[in-house]
């Protein structure tokens, strides 16, 4: 990547499915190492924004550039290649394998048999989950499960990772323990976090982009934008200000 | 130690049918169990392809039976088998590479993908059984149409065309086999490549997401399983010395399904438990005036599905994980350190807090 370039760059991004345009002419910019949250309202886009970026859906418009590369037309292994790694809304893991092996299978992608044991280790550290290491992946909790996808996501050590609602069906324990994990994470490569719990927010995010109808709404720091009139009136309503008290 | 259970056993097993069965076994017997040990081979096949790659063939007859037509046509033009073994394995892997190629890659669904498998194996059914007539020969081989091909010459000793094989060391070779294609497959499995082919079964969308390019996969999977029936199918003709269109059959496609429900999908045993057993049930059942065997086939299998639908292999490794532990404590008793030791940890009277 040369000097200058953003990590993800999108313009005028669109697809539409029947008359419906999911995501419409967005223009997104995400710097190298750089935390980003995304927010809006249910059906904003969010998702199928990242779908985009991973090569699930193919834009019916405009551009995505990922580390300088144009990704139109890329399937999603490739994009998977260049450094993008996505953890999914609902925990899509192997969940006939162990958490071991779902690491493993992660890590020996990139590196060599001993390379990829050492990885393991690492990320069942990272994430807590040795005592669990050589459990089924099917019988653990949501929660459990989210990790295991987390520590698949960032054993591929990606340039950037997208975070779909990562502390979705979390305890409050497990959301605080979620959010360091993602700092940590955050040290090694950027990520974009979609997420509705606007606490969560709070501790992990620097700069926020909100969606609505397709479009970006607006794009600040986070005090500025869950202050901001327009958010409340899409997105957070009432809620806000319940939290805020 | 527990991991090299399966190797000895299958060198085991093999060992004894190579060195007792010959020996000790009339030569029915023989030819009958050679049948099952070939279609062994045949159910170990798809047992890779559908029970771990996860695609559902409905055509695997159409490699076996590929691989049966090639050795017939190349060893009555070579007379000689060595080169003839080869090309059976090698054209039905290929048709199964270029086959998966426009399905995978055409990203083909799976219920499409069984339709078109089970009509390839139809198509090339009434292909083979429209060419009699002295027209129809590749070289100096006739097809034969629905009479098929007689007279194929049988495996000989590599570059030694006059030394034919005979039935016992016919017999012998195909256990080999089976036993190399086992092992093959378990070492397979236990590769990087095996274990994204896993992977991929379980969840393909994560494996492209991770970087895995799943139709690759998923197409050499295909392909090693459309060798491995084809070599199934030219030891299939070199058995009778002889082969026909039955060999690309519903009937003989089903009934490979048929084997890996009874024995157990997932596995690579269940396969040839159930290709067994399953044939013996259908030869016994023809001894039987009173039991139509395709009608008991059909029993069988709504009887797996309904109460059995694991099959019998995994049923009983789930019964061996429970079970064997218990076993154990039962029977193993404490040394003479365990049980001083043991008495030790008593506390004395009045000696606890």
């Amino acid at each position: 990547m040369s000097a200058g370039t953003s990590l993800v760059e999108t313009n005028g991004l669109g697809i539409s499915f029947g008359g419906v345009h999911a995501v419409n002419g967005v223009d997104f910019k995400l710097a190298d190492g750089e935390l980003r949250c995304l927010i809006g309202p249910n059906g904003a886009g969010k998702s199928t924004f990242f779908k985009l970026l991973t090569g699930q859906y193919r834009p019916t418009r405009g551009s995505i550039t990922i580390r300088g590369h144009a990704i139109d037309g890329m399937e999603s292994y490739e994009i998977a290649r260049l450094g993008v790694g996505i953890k999914t809304q609902v925990p899509s893991v192997f969940n006939g394998l162990t958490v071991e092996e779902n690491i493993w299978l992660s890590a020996r992608r990139i590196g060599t048999r001993t390379e990829a044991k050492d990885v393991v280790a690492h990320i069942l550290d990272m994430t807590r989950l040795q005592s669990l290491a050589r459990s089924t992946v099917g019988t653990l909790s949501h929660g459990q499960r989210q990790w295991v996808e987390l520590g698949l996501v960032i054993a591929t050590r990606p340039a950037l990772v997208l975070l779909d609602e990562p502390a979705a069906g979390m305890s409050d324990g497990e959301v605080e323990r979620t959010a360091e994990l993602i700092k940590d994470i955050n040290r090694q490569c950027a990520l974009i976090v979609v997420e509705h719990d606007m606490a969560f927010i709070r501790m992990i995010a620097k700069t926020v982009t909100v969606f609505n109808r397709g479009s970006v709404l607006v794009e600040d720091t986070v005090g500025r934008v869950l202050a901001d009139e327009r958010v409340r009136d899409v997105y957070l309503g009432k809620e806000l200000e319940v939290r805020q008290a | 130690m527990s991991k090299h259970i399966p190797l000895v056993a299958t060198l085991v097993l093999g060992l004894a049918a190579i060195f007792v069965l010959p020996a000790f076994v009339e030569a029915f017997t023989l030819m009958e169990l050679m049948v099952y040990v070939i279609m062994s081979i045949l159910a170990l096949s798809l047992g890779f392809v559908w029970g771990y790659g996860g695609i559902l063939c409905f055509g695997q007859s159409a490699f076996f039976g590929l691989g049966a037509y090639t050795y017939a046509i190349a060893a009555i033009n070579f007379g000689e088998s060595t080169a003839a073994v080869g090309l059976a394995i090698a054209v039905p892997a290929l048709f199964a590479l270029a086959l998966g190629y426009f399905t995978f890659f055409g990203r083909i669904s799976d219920v499409y993908f069984g339709v078109i498998t089970l009509t390839v194996t139809l198509i090339l059914f009434n292909l083979v059984n429209s060419t009699a007539g002295e027209q129809y020969r590749i070289g100096s081989a006739p097809l034969g149409g629905f009479n098929g091909i007689p007279s194929i010459p049988t495996l000989n000793i590599p570059g030694m065309p006059d030394r034919v094989l005979d039935p016992q060391s016919l017999f012998i070779v195909c256990v080999i086999l089976l036993m190399l294609v086992y092992l093959g497959l378990r070492w397979l499995l236990s590769s990087h490549f095996g274990r994204v082919v896993v992977a991929i079964r379980e969840n393909e969308k994560r494996a492209d997401l991770l970087g895995y390019d799943s139709r690759k996969y998923k197409l050499v999977t295909f392909a090693i399983g459309g060798g491995i029936a084809g070599l199934a199918g030219c030891l299939f003709a070199n058995w009778g010395a002889f082969t026909s269109p039955t060999v690309f059959s519903l009937a003989q496609s089903a009934q490979v399904i048929i084997w890996i429900i009874v024995g157990g999908y997932g596995t690579l045993l269940g396969p040839v438990v159930g290709c067994f057993l399953v044939q013996w049930l259908t030869s016994y059942a023809g001894t039987l005036s009173a039991i139509n065997p395709s009608l008991l086939l059909g029993a069988v299998l709504i009887a797996f599905v309904l109460l059995l639908p694991r099959g019998l292999v995994p049923l009983l490794q789930t019964a061996f994980v429970r079970w064997y532990p218990r076993l154990l404590s039962i029977k193993r008793q404490p040394d003479k350190a365990e049980a001083r030791d043991a008495l030790d940890r008593i506390p004395l009277a009045g000696t606890e807090p």
